[in-house]
């Protein structure tokens, strides 16, 4: 098929900054360098955690290092070594002792990198009220600790807690004790164990028995200094009868070695309780070449414990050099419901291999399951699901649909659907379809007065539509934005 | 009136074969002119060139549109400058409701020309309006674009989206193809709706049905690479007569 140089030259020239590739200048205090007992102890003690929360993280490392030697290379991912003594697991931006009363207190520059970023951080610059900002409480996370946690008060008053996780161990101990690994265990893998040893800080969300979150939380990471890697942990819990919608996003800035994110979130909704958690991941792709560019290994499971409990994830991944992530949900409760919706792109030299698992386990559960990757340039994607329907999951459902769609002729798109059922009476649909942007519709769309990049997001953005419209609103105009951004250069 | 295209001496290569071979043609401001022509004689191609389709190597000639040198162009910027191409086999899009498209692709339009773009409400009107006029249903407004739509659904929107683009040269590329009699009644009244001074218009077809309807003003006969005769409507009832055969040997 002739192609257009006209149009490759045109759109090599036009190589688009990664808009946030931008650095901070701040005085960053490190931990020394390298992972070792001491280094799980200084964390330990940055945070002033009580003894058996070392005792935890101790018991983590300990079980890592005996997992040292099994590092998991089933994915369809391709990576040199790392070397987890060749980098810090601490950095954090140097303030007081004490950590910060108010806004003031904090480092004008974080402060600036934020508002760079668009973050509302200021209670004040939210009140002003710009269309679509909403209600957005947000807890800003700035290289491994939260540094503001905005509309904390309206919250209180209605008996939900959004915190910080270092600040919830000490305010909130019970439940942090009955919750933190219940999901996701010590032992659960490779990079959870690691997580588990060193997470410097991460979101607490506690909602009451019956109260329905009146607004999105979120949380906006920045992985900053170079060679750290971020663990952040995050735990939400639903208590009986209550709904929480949660916003993660994150971007990072551009760097010539690759950046290591291993991440975990857990996930409880009890009885008649739903969750929502939405990601609009852009973390630095790396360049054309493939150098640079964050790792985003990360764990994500919702338990939906209780009865007619709900559990949806929906993520745009966009950015990161390697994404390696199954948000999953266990189906305990009777009636319970999990679903995963995902737009993933991998362009250039990303590598992308995500989904799910959604395992059931009780009565005439449901899952849906709808992904949509997207590849373009020399971008590998693959799309890994796991569907288990164990033995008590009478009646229960499950319906996947798995899309892939392959922009130009050096990308691939893969599908490894696993189904499980030990269940006789559980059903289990699964619809995948792989296509590619034709050049007929390309020209299709220009010729009704679109240029090539306003004809690929515009058809993109149909293909990832129904995913894309079970974001929250202020994602959503994001997100769609995001997809023509992250595809730029593709055309051709 | 003035004339609005002029191709003078076109050669078009297509991977390595001649396909226009000097084709000349004049076309004027509000005129209809119908081209006909054996299969493979190049009239897809001289629509998807006039578009701005990739794949057809100019060798020589020039097309002055409007004044502008139209092989200069991107295929958007014709499109912004007036050229509508209705398609012979429109495309699906999946996911992208119609109203969105047209709307995005109208603004895209109105941008480019420095004109304002219209918002959602405003754009809704001139939709209902046209859909009216064309005797449509809004129901297909969001509808996935020509997802699922019957031939003759296609072809109808390919019309309604040519009346909200306002073309001032609209090609209508083997319109009539595959559509059954009313259908084809439908789509040729659409079209007719549309006619004015400013419309120009170049109406590829192999039947005289269409042109029943439409009553072109001239019909041109491109044969082996060129045009080889032109004359007006009665000219497509001989060839129907004589057959394109039979008008090249008389030539």
């Amino acid at each position: 098929m002739a192609v257009n140089t006209e149009t490759i030259d045109a759109v090599e020239k036009a190589t688009k900054d990664y808009k946030y590739g931008f650095i901070t200048d701040i005085e960053t205090e490190f931990a020394p360098k390298g992972l070792s007992e001491d280094i799980v102890k200084f964390i330990s003690k940055k945070n002033d955690e009580p003894l058996w929360l070392l005792e935890w993280r101790l018991e983590s490392y300990r079980k890592w290092l005996k997992m040292n030697n099994e590092e998991p290379k089933w994915a369809n991912i391709h990576f040199p070594e790392i070397d987890f003594q060749d980098a810090y697991y601490y950095a954090a931006p140097k303030t007081d002792a004490e950590k910060p009363k108010s806004l003031d207190e904090i480092d004008p520059e974080i402060l600036s990198t934020y508002n760079k970023l668009g973050i509302p951080i200021k209670e004040q610059e939210m009140l002003a009220g710009i269309v679509g900002s909403g209600n957005v409480a947000v807890d800003a996370v700035f290289d491994s600790v939260s540094v503001a946690t905005t509309f904390k008060s309206k919250l209180s008053e209605l008996g939900i807690i959004f915190c910080p996780i270092s600040e919830a161990v000490k305010e909130h101990p019970d439940l942090v004790k009955k919750y933190l690994g219940s999901v996701v265990p010590q032992t659960d893998n490779f990079y959870a164990a690691l997580n588990s040893a060193v997470y410097s800080d991460g979101s607490f969300v506690y909602i009451p028995e019956g109260v329905r979150c009146p607004m999105d939380l979120s949380t906006y990471f920045r992985i900053n200094a170079a060679e750290t890697g971020q663990f952040e942990r995050t735990l939400i819990i639903a208590d009986k009868g209550s709904y929480v919608s949660y916003l993660e996003g994150c971007t990072a800035p551009m760097r010539d070695e690759n950046q290591l994110h291993a991440a975990v979130v857990e996930l409880v909704a009890l009885d008649n309780a739903e969750i929502k958690y939405s990601t609009v991941q852009n973390w630095y792709p790396g360049d054309e070449n493939g150098k640079g560019g964050i790792y985003n290994f990360v764990t994500k499971r919702g338990a939906c414990r209780g009865v007619n409990s709900k559990i949806s994830w929906t993520q745009v991944e966009t950015g990161s050099a390697i994404t390696w992530k199954y948000p999953s949900v266990l189906l305990q409760g009777d009636n319970s419901v999990g679903e995963f919706y995902s737009v993933a792109i991998s362009n250039k030299k990303q590598q992308a291999d995500t989904g799910t698992k959604m395992i059931h386990i009780g009565k005439n559960t449901k899952s849906t399951i709808i992904s949509k990757g997207i590849s373009a340039g020399y971008g590998q994607q693959t799309y890994r699901g796991l569907v288990r329907m164990q033995a008590g999951a009478d009646n229960a459902t499950n319906f996947s649909q798995c899309d892939s769609l392959l922009i130009g002729k050096n990308c691939g798109g893969h599908t490894v659907p696993y189904i499980d059922s030990r269940n006789p009476t559980s059903q289990v649909a699964h619809e995948a379809t792989t296509s590619k942007i034709s050049d007929e519709q390309l020209f299709y769309v220009q010729q009704r007065g679109l240029n090539p990049e306003e004809a690929v997001a515009l058809i993109v953005n149909g293909f990832a539509k129904e995913v894309l419209k079970k974001l929250p609103m202020e994602f959503a105009v994001e997100a769609q934005k995001l997809l023509g951004v992250s595809l730029e250069g593709s055309v051709g | 009136m003035g004339t609005a295209l002029e191709i003078k001496d076109l050669h078009v290569e297509v991977e390595n074969n001649k396909i226009l071979k000097g084709l000349s043609l004049k076309i004027e401001h509000g005129e209809m002119a119908a081209i006909m022509g054996p299969n493979g004689a190049g009239k897809s191609t001289l629509a998807s060139v006039l578009a701005g389709k990739e794949g057809y190597n100019v060798t020589r000639g020039t097309i002055e549109y409007l004044g502008k040198d139209l092989l200069e162009m991107s295929t958007e910027d014709r499109a912004s400058a007036g050229v509508f191409l209705a398609f012979q086999y429109p495309v699906e899009i999946p996911g992208v409701a119609t109203s969105t498209f047209v709307r995005t692709a109208l603004n895209a339009q109105r941008r480019n020309r420095g004109e304002e773009e219209l918002d959602a409400m405003e754009f809704l009107k001139l939709a209902r309006q046209r859909a009216k006029e064309l005797e449509m249903s809004e129901d297909f407004f969001q509808r996935a674009v020509n997802v699922g739509f019957s031939g003759g659904e296609k072809k109808r929107a390919e019309v309604f989206q040519m009346s909200m683009l306002s073309p001032s040269l609209a090609i209508l590329d083997e319109t009539d193809s595959g559509l059954d009699i009313d259908a084809l009644k439908i789509v040729a009244e659409g079209v007719n709706k549309l006619r004015d001074d400013k419309l120009s218009g170049i109406v590829i077809t192999h039947y005289q049905r269409l042109l029943d309807y439409l009553q072109p003003d001239t019909v041109h006969i491109l044969a082996e690479g060129k045009i080889i005769k032109t004359g007006d409507k009665s000219l497509a009832l001989k060839l129907e007569e004589k057959g394109y055969q039979g008008i090249t040997e008389a030539n």
